[in-house]
């Protein structure tokens, strides 16, 4: 295994007015590897992979995306980072004026590499990968049910062959079978095709699944880093407490900011 | 005193920024890709879906003007003046003027609202990551197609007006249809249209930058969409009498 990290973050500090929502965050994901994000509701996961994806400008840092400092990249050179990282939104984010195939192969036809006709095939079995029938494709974002769009949401991040993914949220709204066929395509995708994955999820049979190693957010910091298939016996209290969802422990509910 | 100051500020910041947003679409405009697909849809929405609401307020201020003018003039008699009347009026003035002001309700609000959802929705940051310029993709064809729809809008609504004032004129104030047209025809000058079209070309421009610049900017969910409607609407009323004022003092001022 090669020892740069394909994503390597020091320090990342964001703040929005006067709440710090990430206060120091280092994190290293290698090459070929899976890592899960957990970490309460409102801890900051999503706001942390939008900062790698140059969608946030963080205040202080450094993200390193293949040994290339995001922060210090022209424009241009930046599109061409982010060309390599397929994100699945946490609410989806389809483009409700497409159908659903157009919204699968939309990066596939933004870059020119094929013709409509060949990027609506791609589109049908990118689409057969998350369960879902080529007909689904005809059919507007808004027509479908929440689990779907979040499925044709994880085509679209997972069609373009992108080397990076980034999963906000890939199995909450789905059922517990469907929740292990989507778990089974990202695994698939990172050992199979060698990508490199971050996924944030709050579901802890998903987290081992999918995960090579897990951190958790807590409070803007990384808390704890280690094999995600240790996450339920960790020995750090937060993350126990977190994973067994106990109300008692270290973790204060805490009325949000 | 200071809050005034500071109101100053605010709004020259807010046009600054405005301003940005606009050149930094302009410096798009050549280079590829371009999406000429979106282009159209835009084209048709600003134009052809336009189109009935515009002829109606052309007809109609049309014939008003000849009411209003007869009423006024032929107390000194000089009612047949009234032809000229409309068609300056409503060629210089009422035509894109009104047309600019019914497109920001009609099509600037909806830009704000469709931009300002895909905004709230992540759809904007979704573009990025696939490849897609955002202000390409969602904010050059709509400021082409503003640009260079109105003018065609604003050619039939000079026509339509002139004739709701050739309606009034020949149903009610007697005039003979012939004439009218006649002296119309004689007093049409084509600085007069080539300032219609030039007018409509900026204020359909203006709808279009507010319509995008307040969706493209706006934030905190439906409260937040609301708001950019409201606010491209607003802006680009206020904008288009503005822009009338000076490019009225461009033309014509002696
Ligand atoms: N654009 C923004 N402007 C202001 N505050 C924001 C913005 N985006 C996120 N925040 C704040 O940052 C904090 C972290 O948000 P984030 O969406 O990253 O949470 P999360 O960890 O993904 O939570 P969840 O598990 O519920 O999705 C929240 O308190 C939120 O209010
Ligand atoms: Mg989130």
């Amino acid at each position: 295994m090669s020892d740069t990290p394909t994503i390597r973050i020091r320090g990342l500090t964001k703040s929005f007015g006067d709440k710090l929502v990430l206060d120091g965050i280092d994190l290293d994901v290698m090459p070929g590897t899976s890592m899960v994000v957990i970490g309460g509701s409102g801890s900051g996961k999503s706001v942390l992979l939008k900062c790698v994806l140059g969608l946030i400008q963080p205040d202080a840092g450094t993200i390193e995306v293949n040994g290339q400092d995001l922060l210090r990249l022209r424009a241009g050179a930046l599109d061409a980072v982010r060309s390599t990282i397929g994100m699945l939104f946490q609410n989806g984010a389809l483009f409700d004026s497409l159908p659903v195939w157009e919204n699968v192969a939309f990066g596939l036809l933004a870059t020119h590499a094929v013709t409509r006709r060949t990027a609506r095939v791609r589109a049908a079995e990118v689409l057969a990968q998350v369960g879902l029938d080529a007909s689904v494709g005809d059919l507007s974002p808004a027509e479908l049910s929440g689990g779907m769009q979040k499925r044709v949401g994880l085509a679209r991040a997972i069609a373009g062959g992108a080397k990076i993914l980034f999963f906000d949220e890939p199995t909450t709204g789905l059922d517990p079978i469907m929740g292990a066929v989507i778990d089974g395509l990202i695994v698939d995708c990172v050992k199979r095709l060698g990508s490199t994955a971050v996924a944030i999820t709050h579901d802890m049979a998903s987290a081992r699944r999918i995960g090579d190693q897990a951190a958790m957010l807590y409070k803007g910091r990384i808390v704890w880093q280690g094999a995600a298939a240790g996450l339920m016996d960790s020995g750090n209290p937060m993350v126990d407490q977190f994973t067994h969802g106990r109300r008692d422990g270290p973790i204060q509910m805490e009325l949000r900011k | 005193m200071a809050a005034v100051g500071r109101g100053f500020w605010l709004a020259l910041s807010m046009a600054g920024s405005i301003a940005l947003f606009g050149l930094n679409a302009l410096t798009h405009i050549v280079r590829p890709p371009f999406y000429g697909r979106l282009f159209v849809q835009a084209f048709v929405e600003f134009s052809y879906f336009s189109l009935p609401v515009v002829s109606l307020t052309a007809v109609f201020s049309g014939m008003v003007i000849a009411l209003q003018s007869y009423a006024g003039f032929s107390r000194y008699g000089a009612a047949t003046a009234i032809p000229n009347i409309v068609l300056i009026s409503v060629v210089r003035e009422l035509a894109p003027v009104l047309a600019g002001l019914m497109v920001a309700g009609r099509v600037g609000a909806a830009m704000a609202a469709e931009l300002g959802t895909m905004r709230v929705t992540d759809q904007i940051d979704a573009l990025t990551t696939l490849s897609t310029n955002p202000v390409k993709y969602l904010v050059v064809p709509r400021l082409l197609a503003g640009t260079l729809a109105l003018p065609l809008l604003v050619l039939v609504a000079d026509v339509l007006g002139v004739m709701g004032g050739w309606l009034v004129g020949t149903a009610k104030l007697g005039f003979n249809s012939h004439t009218y047209l006649m002296n119309t025809m004689d007093f049409l000058q084509s600085m007069d249209v080539v300032v219609s079209l030039a007018k409509a070309a900026v204020f359909g421009f203006l709808v279009a930058l507010m319509g995008c610049y307040h969706g493209y900017n706006s934030r905190g969910g439906a409260v937040g969409v609301g708001t950019a409607t409201t606010n491209a609407v607003v802006s680009a009323s206020i904008l288009i009498l503005a822009f009338d004022y000076v490019l009225t003092e461009l033309f014509f001022a002696q």
